[in-house]
């Protein structure tokens, strides 16, 4: 009996042993609470007669959604309409993220400005942006516009053909054909193409230290093939200009009241954050860099230009990604001012189909899948502009 | 005869002769910056400008527009902000539905709790007592708010609304989601594999999505999960969201401290005969945690903001509360800017202070004195 009780302890002092049996533990105690949930979900979801499985998805959906950037309507499906709300999410977050960063650049930069009162200026936007919540300020600006602009019937005419209401910005558009879209890809492609061939030449130039003009070349494979498509397919430009009528503008497309203030608020909010990225990036050059940049007689806009900002774009990357994310994220806050975002229609799925689980899941996992790529993109671009060490 | 005294006397008539170089001095310091260069004297124009504009703007919203006296008929012809309205409707956005004749009572427990944060910020106070401190601050917190005992009415949770409502989130949020936070952490460098990645998928999973679509979960969802015949409150649900979303951003801030650890600092431990735990209560976590102060401070300030989300799933937190104040019949449509402009300022001097703060605990730990 003893030895017995000793080779127990003995065992249990054993590292190998004990790490084997903590994972173990961990493993078994969180698939006994997943059974545990389980069964309560089935017996419930039985109880209160709810369907289950993802069936619905192909079911008509039936309820409108108010502005999508793919051809919807009520009596497509479901899936259809959450496939809406993903464009209508990745949309906003995209003019957002390029609103963002262009205001986040500039704002940083000017925290650092010699000026004072622009460093002052900077510095309170920043503050004021950052120590307010994002969704105060999206219901802020929803309000500002819904209440402050006129209605349709008065809409502001600021441009000729743009008008401005408390139903958003309506602007002159492009009537799209199927030409439009075929030189779009055509122009992306010779895009492509210059760019492949300026590599190409420019090795071919190092290797062989011949100087040759390289750009009629270049130039020549960007126009080429959007040249071409023009020709081929004839394409129309009918515009389609906002006219006042008595009630409502007719023709144009519109910017929505809460579509604008969205992208506002995301963009706004996002900025602060990327100032204080770029500038601590920007910092973070040493002061040598600027001293060696000026005594080869390139002036501050240069300098800045072509000797700091490519060494803060290493220490910028990072957080800049997770900044970016959490954008993305925060355009979930759409449902908020009723904008129809995934996360919006999502739940007026589960309010007419009852299917909590699935629909969560499904925004869920979109939202994962989303934010993974997007950071193994980010991740692939900071590799590229790493500091590349011998 | 010229006495000392003269010599004295004639160079003090003499004229000053000033240091040749204040003047230049002067310029270079404060004038170049503003108006060096030509663009440079054009940024400073349009700075003043937008400053000149933002003053004009803000005063006259605030005081030579205002309107001071009469009611909503007022307020709706005038082009300022509505004083009349904060005097009618301050309370309602502070305090909320809580039970109107109770009020002292929520205000009281925001007092001993902001007096107790403010406490817990002072580096000279920072020992085991204050954790004695603090229990008998959230026990004295919670019967205030709460009730049924010592004669105080109960107040059930549904009432429970407004600032003290944002704050209560908040604070449980952070307080609950720190340990959790930390053994996350702890879980995530651990050397076995298993709890590695279990700890690795429930925080990349938690911080990939929104906040939102956990408190959809909350508000939704886990009344499914739950066996037959109980339920959870409503505000619980939310706060379990919140404590588990926090838990997973602390990890990480805390996990940014640990790797900050030399390994020195672990085999030490170990050649201490210290085990695991030990060697992490007493070794690594003090410095660990230390260096993660100030990402944790920022963390909380981000959850103060946050907590403004639950208004979504339908809890009436200070936001909510200030936008249901709008929607009164009598002052519907009238007083819009007026709450918003409210909430941000109360918002704004709480987070600002919390980020002046962590500036300073990171100015003090640069210059060594931890």
């Amino acid at each position: 009996m003893p030895a017995d009780s000793m080779s127990v302890t003995r065992l249990l002092y054993n590292l190998r042993f004990r790490a084997i049996l903590y994972q173990v533990l961990a493993v078994g105690s969180i698939v006994l609470l997943g059974l545990y949930l389980f069964s309560n979900v089935s017996q419930k979801l039985a109880e209160q007669n709810i369907a289950t499985g993802f069936g619905y998805l192909s079911r008509e959906a039936g309820f409108v959604i108010s502005q999508t950037m793919i051809d919807y309507k009520p009596t497509d499906t479901y899936g259809r309409a959450i496939l809406a709300g993903i464009v209508n999410t990745v949309w906003v977050s995209a003019w957002s993220v390029v609103l963002a960063s262009i205001l986040g650049l500039v704002v940083g930069i000017a925290r650092l400005s010699r000026n004072p009162l622009l460093a002052l200026l900077a510095f309170l936007y920043v503050e004021a942006l950052r120590n307010v919540p994002l969704l105060l300020y999206l219901f802020l600006w929803y309000a500002l516009i819904v209440t402050t602009l006129p209605a349709v019937r008065e809409a502001w005419e600021v441009l000729p053909h743009v008008f401005v209401s408390n139903s958003g910005l309506t602007v002159p558009s492009l009537i799209w054909t199927r030409a439009h879209t075929i030189i779009i890809v055509a122009l992306v492609l010779g895009g492509v193409l210059a760019v492949v061939l300026h590599r190409r030449m420019t090795a071919e130039r190092i290797r062989t230290g011949k100087d040759r003009t390289t750009w009629p070349w270049v130039a020549f494979a960007l126009l080429i093939p959007p040249v071409l498509a023009f020709l081929i397919m004839q394409p129309e430009f009918a515009v389609s200009l906002p006219e006042k009528g008595r009630f409502r503008l007719t023709g144009g497309s519109q910017l929505t009241p809460e579509f604008t203030a969205l992208l506002i608020g995301l963009a706004l909010s996002a900025s602060a954050g990327i100032a204080e990225i770029v500038r601590s990036g920007i910092l973070s050059v040493r002061k040598g860099q600027w001293e060696a940049s000026r005594a080869l007689g390139l002036r501050d806009g240069l300098t800045m230009r072509l000797i700091v900002l490519p060494q803060a774009l290493r220490v910028i990357i990072p957080p800049l990604t997770s900044s970016y994310l959490s954008l993305f994220k925060n355009s979930s806050l759409a449902i908020a001012i009723g904008y129809p975002d995934l996360v919006m229609v999502s739940n007026t799925t589960m309010n007419q189909t009852g299917q909590a689980i699935e629909g969560i899941a499904i925004f869920m996992l979109v939202y994962l899948g989303l934010s993974i790529a997007i950071s193994l993109f980010m991740n692939w671009y900071n590799s590229r502009v790493a500091l590349k060490e011998r | 005869m010229t006495t000392a005294t003269d010599i004295a006397e004639a160079q003090l008539k003499m004229p000053v002769r000033r240091d040749p170089g204040v003047e230049r001095r002067l310029f270079h310091r404060t004038l170049k910056p503003l108006i060096g260069t030509p663009v440079n004297a054009v940024i400073t124009l349009v700075c003043l400008w937008i400053m000149w504009l933002g003053v004009k703007g803000a005063y006259g919203w605030l005081v030579t527009r205002a309107v001071t006296e009469g009611g909503a008929q007022a307020c709706k012809v005038g082009q300022g902000a509505c004083w009349p309205y904060y005097e009618a409707k301050l309370r309602f956005m502070v305090f909320g539905v809580y039970p109107y004749d109770e009020h002292w009572r929520v205000a009281l427990a925001m007092i001993l709790f902001l007096g107790a944060i403010a406490i817990s910020m002072i580096p000279r106070f920072w020992s085991g007592k204050l954790l004695v401190f603090w229990a008998f601050v959230i026990m004295a917190t919670g019967v205030l708010i709460s009730g049924g005992v010592l004669g105080l009415s109960y107040v059930p949770t549904t009432q429970w609304s407004g600032l003290p409502l944002s704050f209560l989130l908040s604070a449980v949020g952070l307080a609950l989601g720190f340990p959790l936070g930390v053994v996350l952490a702890l879980a995530r460098s651990s050397k076995l594999p298993a709890i590695r990645v279990i700890a690795i998928v429930f925080i990349e999973v938690i911080r990939g999505v929104p906040l939102i679509s956990i408190l959809f979960m909350a508000s939704v969802m886990l009344p499914l999960f739950m066996p037959s015949g109980i339920t959870v409150d409503k505000l619980l649900r939310a706060q379990i969201a919140i404590i588990i979303f926090a838990a997973a951003y602390i990890a990480e801030a805390v996990r940014g401290g640990l790797q900050a650890i030399p390994r020195g600092q672990h085999e030490a431990a170990s050649a201490m005969g210290l085990h695991y735990w030990q060697s992490m209560r007493f070794v690594v976590l003090p410095q660990a945690l230390k260096i993660a102060i100030p990402p944790l401070v920022n963390i909380s300030i981000g959850f103060f903001q946050d907590t403004t989300l639950v208004t979504i799933i339908g809890l009436l937190d200070f936001l909510s509360t200030v936008r249901t104040a709008m929607t009164d019949p009598n002052w519907v449509g009238i007083a819009v800017l007026e709450g918003y402009v409210f909430a941000a300022v109360v918002f704004l001097v709480f987070s600002y202070g919390m980020g002046a703060y962590s500036r300073f605990l990171e100015r003090r730990m640069r210059l060594g004195y931890d």
